[in-house]
């Protein structure tokens, strides 16, 4: 109530747009662990590392040759390849 | 004696804190039935005696690994009066949290705070008697590598083994203890610490909770643990990991002061990084790295190795001299001396190797390293820690498989050492100048790269294959810490150093050793000393592997001779041909043409390979077969007889089969 549909609607979009894979931001972006969907293996390494729900990271860097990728998050540094980071869905930050 | 576990993670200075308390005093073994390192040391403090057993460095203790479940099994089975734990103070969240799951355990802990120093620069400071009072264990502060703190430390170790005081129970939320609660009776048989901790480890899916309680209880709580999912639409072990990561935040909230806010860190740590793992630069700055270190190793260490070889042969000499000229004169100059000399030549390129790697992985660049190349080795069905072992095969095979324990996977480790060995190391050189030089002048550089390209690429072909028959199922992960660049301390580095080639020198030395003296005493009986080789086990030997080789172009016993020999080293495959068609043992073709000796050895070799198709198929057998007795004996010590066996055998068919394949084919088109 309040909002008009039109509003509505692209505020829904806005929100698609803002939930990717880890895999598809850009080096810079800045973004929230969602949910992992990951193998047991993968997941038990990626929970250990910090990479838990809720939690802020930055893309800080993609390796020479395209893959893997550099995280910081809890103030350290970690490199996952892509096909990691596409276990985990994110949320981008809007003041990037 | 006290026993005492040391635990932590990964480049949280725990090496430095392991040889900062025991010193010189230390034993390094395997563990029971596996082949990871398992380090143990000694020291007394006041009058109490204590063993220190070093645990692999854990991010976690899920059992995910290999290092997780030895760390995790010994805390639980022998059960050590203290499990000290090194925390990287510049990184403490994150090691905190396997400070955490040992805490669960409920066993007598000790934090050390570690890289102080580094804490300092970037403006953190613990509240260690905070901290201390919180979680009720001892914490201390030391700088290790540096020898800061650690009287304090072993203080500290003295009263906590003593007073044996539990960690506090750190309480997970509410709903979280509740389902706790609903999952330990299925561990009712442990005491009462442990079946918490066993019911974590459940809600956390832990693989080896099956075994633990056999099957049908297993399915139940698999049926329970569903069932508490769905009351919280979440999944337990992602809840339990969030949870702990809560409870440390909650921690560092309290006790951790921070001067520096999160960009002023970034500012202070990225700029070595953005430089050496640059998109443009990052490339050529590894090979850059790569060549420095092969120019240092086997220019520096090449020249020692000539150094060595010579006192060796002088003393070996004088003996003889001394000695006379019996059969044991010889079994000690040859035999016992030249089995001593066959790894002692090794040691001079090996420490410079080992020197340079243990200061690139203390400085922080390895796990660069390994990013900058991952994609490319990935695509090869190996890992980006693959590398550097590879590379280092191009000069020796043996440092080559010693610093594929940097990899963490046994998959990934595994491979990367049954192929190593295919990387044309630098003894298999002087077989390509002779036989290049004989056959193919002038093309013999053509032939040597030819050569070196298709080792790189049976290389790739094997790990393909293997990746896909022996660990067809297993995953393999680069989710790695890139550590913070830091000046490594001297002492470090070059003890480390100092104990890889001594590790090599007392396990891989032995097997040389024995190697050498097995095949001395076939060349020397039944017929003696001065008898020509074809009269003894030798020459028996040559004349049954004759026929063998015979479908691959080698005419005659000599081949079969020279590449036995060449088992112990590769190089020998030319001297065994100077013996045996001249009566001398040189290295290369010019000492023989010094010697007046070139066309009795020229027309040697040309009757035992007819034409260059043959030579070439003989050099392609060397690339390729069995790796010399010290690569043996070292695949031995890293991954175990069955490896070490496995490789002897499947690199002599893989020759076997290259050889006969190619040779076939060329008579046919010839």
């Amino acid at each position: 109530m309040g909002l008009h549909p039109k509003l509505m609607l692209s505020q829904l979009l806005k929100d698609g747009e803002n939930i990717m894979l880890m895999n598809e931001m850009k080096v810079g972006a800045s973004g929230i662990v969602k949910a992992i969907i990951a193998s047991p293996m993968i997941k038990k390494r990626l929970l250990a590392m910090g990479l838990t729900p809720n939690t802020p990271f930055r893309i800080a860097k993609v390796a020479p040759l395209g893959d893997p990728i550099e995280l910081s998050i809890r103030g350290y540094r970690l490199s996952i390849r892509k096909s990691e980071a596409s276990c985990l869905e994110v949320e981008l930050s809007e003041n990037d | 004696m006290h026993k005492i576990a040391l635990g932590g993670n990964p480049n949280s200075g725990k090496t430095s804190v392991f040889n900062a308390l025991t010193g010189s005093h230390q034993h390094v073994g395997n563990w029971p039935g596996v082949t990871v390192e398992r380090k143990e040391g000694e020291l007394r403090i006041g009058s109490e005696k204590f063993v220190l057993i070093d645990l692999p460095g854990t991010y976690s203790l899920s059992a995910n690994s290999l290092d997780e479940k030895i760390a995790r099994d010994f805390i639980i089975d022998k059960k050590p009066e203290l499990t000290v734990i090194v925390i990287d103070q510049t990184n403490i969240e994150r090691n905190l949290f396997l400070v955490l799951e040992i805490i669960e355990m409920g066993r007598p802990v000790l934090l050390v705070l570690n890289m102080d120093d580094e804490a300092k620069k970037i403006g953190v400071t613990v509240d260690s008697d905070g901290l201390a009072k919180f979680l009720n264990v001892g914490v201390c502060k030391t700088v290790a590598n540096k020898r800061i703190g650690i009287d304090t430390l072993k203080e500290q170790i003295l009263k906590a083994s003593n007073r044996q005081d539990k960690p506090k129970v750190l309480k997970f939320s509410e709903k979280t203890e509740k389902m706790i609660q609903n999952i330990i009776p299925f561990f009712s048989n442990y005491g009462e610490e442990l079946r918490r901790w066993f019911a974590i480890k459940a809600l956390e899916k832990d693989e080896h909770i099956e075994e633990l309680i056999g099957d049908n209880k297993f399915k139940q709580l698999t049926l329970k643990i569903e069932e508490l999912e769905k009351s919280i639409s979440s999944e337990t072990d992602i809840l339990l990991a969030e949870e702990r990561y809560a409870i440390i935040h909650g921690i560092a909230k309290e006790f951790i002061k921070r001067v520096l806010t999160e960009e002023d860190r970034e500012r202070l740590s990225t700029k070595i990084d953005d430089i050496i793992t640059h998109r443009i630069w990052g490339i050529p700055i590894f090979v850059g790295i790569m060549w420095v270190m092969f120019q240092l190793a086997f220019f520096v260490g090449g020249y020692l190795v000539d150094v060595v070889d010579h006192w060796f042969s002088l003393f070996g000499n004088y003996l003889a001299s001394v000695m006379g000229n019996s059969l044991f004169s010889a079994f000690i100059t040859d035999a016992v001396i030249g089995g001593l000399g066959a790894f002692a030549v090794f040691l001079p390129q090996l420490f410079v190797l080992f020197l340079f790697i243990s200061f690139l992985g203390d400085i922080g660049y390895m796990s660069r390293a390994a990013f900058v190349m991952d994609k490319f080795m990935h695509a090869l069905g190996l890992h980006g820690k693959s590398f550097i072992p590879m590379i280092l095969g191009f000069g020796c095979t043996v440092p080559g498989v010693m610093a594929a324990r940097t990899l963490e996977s046994k998959k990934d480790r595994v491979i990367t050492i049954l192929v190593t060995p295919l990387m044309s190391c630098g003894a298999r050189l002087p077989v390509y100048a002779l036989l290049g030089g004989i056959f193919f002048s002038p093309h013999e550089g053509t032939i040597t790269f030819l050569l070196y390209m298709i080792g790189i690429i049976m290389a790739i072909m094997m790990a393909r294959i293997f990746k896909s028959t022996f660990f067809k199922k297993e995953e393999t992960l680069f989710i790695m810490e890139l550590p913070p660049y830091r000046w490594p301390s001297a002492r470090e580095t070059f003890g480390q150093a100092l104990r890889n080639s001594w590790l090599f020198l007392k396990k891989a030395g032995t097997i040389i050793f024995i190697a050498v003296i097995i095949i001395w005493l076939l060349s020397v009986f039944p017929a003696g000393i001065d008898a020509p080789p074809q009269d003894n086990y030798i020459g028996s030997i040559g004349r049954v592997l004759e026929p063998v080789f015979e479908p691959l172009g080698f005419q005659g016993w000599e081949a079969g001779v020279a590449l036995t020999f060449g088992i112990l080293a590769k190089e020998i495959v030319v001297g065994t041909f100077g013996t045996l068609f001249t009566g001398q043992e040189f290295g290369e073709l010019v000492e023989y043409e010094q010697a007046g000796l070139k066309g009795n050895l020229i027309q040697g070799l040309k009757t035992v390979f007819p034409d260059g198709i043959a030579a070439f198929s003989f050099l392609l057998f060397v690339l390729i077969y069995t790796p010399c007795a010290a690569a043996l004996a070292t695949i031995k010590q890293e991954i175990g007889w069955k490896w070490m066996w496995f490789t002897a055998v499947y690199l002599f068919v893989l020759a076997y089969a290259v050889s006969f394949a190619f040779y076939k084919i060329a008579i046919f088109f010839n």
